[in-house]
């Protein structure tokens, strides 16, 4: 059993909004087709978003501190509105667990946004289907790209690696290690959805130091001792010259 | 910055945005449902001999014709509340996990069941009060279905209870029988017995719905949520204030789920829908039995339904969803 996911670490998260944009730029240019968009520069602008970063302040003035907090569809194990949907459209894939909407299916009831107690799926006011984060599913299987790159668009944008994504059913991922060494927790337990997204909590900062920042790549050191030595047959300098 | 700032108020009313094609389809098929149940209880109790039905024919096969078109309209309403109504032949098709699946079955059978049963009455086929009795499983049948797409949302604390269902059934039973005396009244006034056993019917449902819608809101004027702040995101502080949203202007998730209607606006419904659901239209029907006036009773439905509207709004701008915890502040 696979269980995608993403682990959001909010030790890290700066806040700057670049998964919310970049999450925006890759699924509105899909073969799905766009996410629309009323007055987007105009008063009152309003639009279909799959991710969005909130602020949170938490604790009284001065012993804040301030929390931002990426929130997106949560691929939950047990998910709410996949049942309810009365026509199949919502589905939660079995092979990797992604919660989808099969737009072509969905009759725009909004009864799956009524049993998400999350609020991750927003209906599109002009297509009139439900829509929610696909993790990136047209991106992540994609073999015409990279391997680094078949990854959801907004763990590749993220500037301080807040976010993480992987399997976490598979306990040497890089989530689970994250969910098991971080401390990683789920939204709302109290429901029972058993969320495959995890959040890290704030935690003292510990310098974390990868081995090519040991050796450094570069080192000329290690450059020169690359370079080919003569042998001991070879004649030296002082055989070759005489002042 | 200042323009583009909503009033904060405009978030600070709870869920839920009560859609009319949602209210008007619980209405409407709650009429046509206890219309029928109305219309059976009556050939039952004429085949037994306690009451008498003049022009039975006529009486059974046009109130089946009634309850029919109440139905049909709830149905129609129903097609405005979905984004893609070409499509909604598909929703039929996930049963065995969704209750608005279960309804969408249920619904059309239930019609079936009336239009052959008051067919069968019309055409003077026998075997009436089976086929009715079909009706009456499938009739109740509808009742849960419709009642059990809101009771069975757990975290929707205020209507995941089994007053929810007993409610929708009361409720609509006691409005289907007012329509039913109505009917009867004006239908069959040279029989006043029908009339007072329809009115005194009506009056018991009117009044056992008030004690369940009663102890629904109590039940959820007490109610303590199980989400906070601190479970949404997932930190044990007491004190934890939203300072954005993520976003300046409106998303599907603050038009659905926020109403944003003051709350003496809430209060005014609250207290509407419980004086035109119950006692208003007891006291029209008592007066419209002893004075024999069709006109009264007719009046006592008609306030009755009204009243079942705000009742519903109620019922959904009532409902508080978790959503809202992650929607407290624009910026």
């Amino acid at each position: 059993m696979t269980q995608l996911a993403l682990v959001i670490d909010l030790n890290v998260c700066v806040g700057c909004h670049a998964c919310v944009t970049s999450c925006k730029e890759w699924n509105t240019s899909g073969e799905a087709g766009f996410l629309s968009d009323d007055n987007p520069y105009d008063r009152d602008p309003t639009g279909t978003f799959f991710n969005r970063v909130q602020t949170f302040e938490v604790g009284e003035f001065p012993d804040t501190q301030t929390v931002h907090f990426p929130k997106s569809c949560l691929h939950c194990e047990d998910p709410p509105c996949v049942p309810v949907c009365p026509t199949g459209a919502s589905y939660k894939r079995a092979e990797d667990g992604i919660v989808l909407v099969d737009y072509d299916k969905c009759i725009g009831c909004k009864y799956c946004a009524w049993a998400c107690p999350y609020g991750v799926r927003e209906i599109d006011e002009h297509q009139k289907v439900m829509k929610k984060c696909t993790l990136c599913v047209d991106r992540i299987y994609d073999q015409n790209l990279p391997e680094a790159q078949r990854k959801p668009a907004c763990v590749l944008a993220c500037p301080t690696s807040a976010r993480l994504y992987g399997d976490i059913h598979d306990s040497e991922s890089v989530v689970s290690q994250a969910i098991r060494d971080s401390g990683g927790y789920a939204l709302m337990p109290e429901w029972g959805t058993h969320p495959a997204n995890h959040y890290l909590p704030r935690r003292k900062n510990e310098i974390r130091i990868h081995k090519d920042e040991l050796e450094r790549a570069a080192n000329p050191l290690k450059i020169d001792g690359l370079l080919p030595k003569p042998g001991v047959k070879e004649p030296a300098l002082d055989d070759v010259t005489s002042w | 910055m200042l323009l583009l700032t909503p009033h904060p108020s405009r978030f600070t009313a709870k869920l839920m945005n009560p859609a009319f094609s949602v209210i008007f389809l619980t209405t409407l098929i709650g009429v046509g449902q206890g219309l029928f149940l109305a219309l059976y209880a009556a050939e039952l109790g004429a085949a037994f001999g306690w009451i008498a039905v003049p022009h039975a024919q006529r009486f059974f096969a046009a109130g089946s014709a009634l309850s029919l078109a109440f139905l049909a309209a709830g149905l129609l309403a129903s097609f405005f509340h979905l984004g893609h109504p070409e499509r909604a032949w598909r929703s039929a098709a996930m049963w065995r996990t969704s209750w608005l699946s279960r309804e969408v079955i249920a619904l059309p059978l239930f019609m079936a069941a009336v239009a052959a049963y008051g067919g069968a009455h019309y055409l003077g086929f026998g075997a009436t009060l089976l086929l009715g009795s079909a009706g009456v499983l499938l009739c109740l049948a509808l009742f849960i279905c419709t009642a059990m797409i809101y009771a069975c949302l757990k975290f929707l604390q205020e209507w995941a209870t089994p007053l929810t269902v007993i409610n929708y059934v009361l409720l609509g039973s006691a409005s289907g029988f007012s329509f039913a005396a109505a009917f009867a009244a004006s239908a069959a006034s040279a029989d006043h017995g029908l009339v007072r056993v329809l009115v005194y019917a009506a009056g018991m449902l009117t009044v056992s719905a008030l004690c369940t819608r009663v102890a629904s809101l109590r039940r959820n004027s007490r109610l303590k949520a199980k989400s906070s702040l601190q479970t949404a995101i997932g930190i044990k502080h007491p004190r934890i204030v939203q300072k954005a949203q993520g976003f300046m202007g409106g998303s599907f998730n603050t038009r659905e789920f926020f109403h944003g209607k003051a709350p003496r606006v809430l209060l005014a419904v609250k207290w509407g829908f419980l004086a035109l659901v119950f006692p208003v239209p007891l006291v029209l029907l008592l007066a419209g039995e002893s004075l024999s006036s069709a006109v009264l009773l007719e009046a006592a439905f008609a306030i009755q339904f009204l009243g079942l509207i705000a009742e519903r709004w109620y019922f959904f701008a009532q409902a508080n969803h978790p959503q809202n915890l992650y929607y407290q502040a624009i910026s």
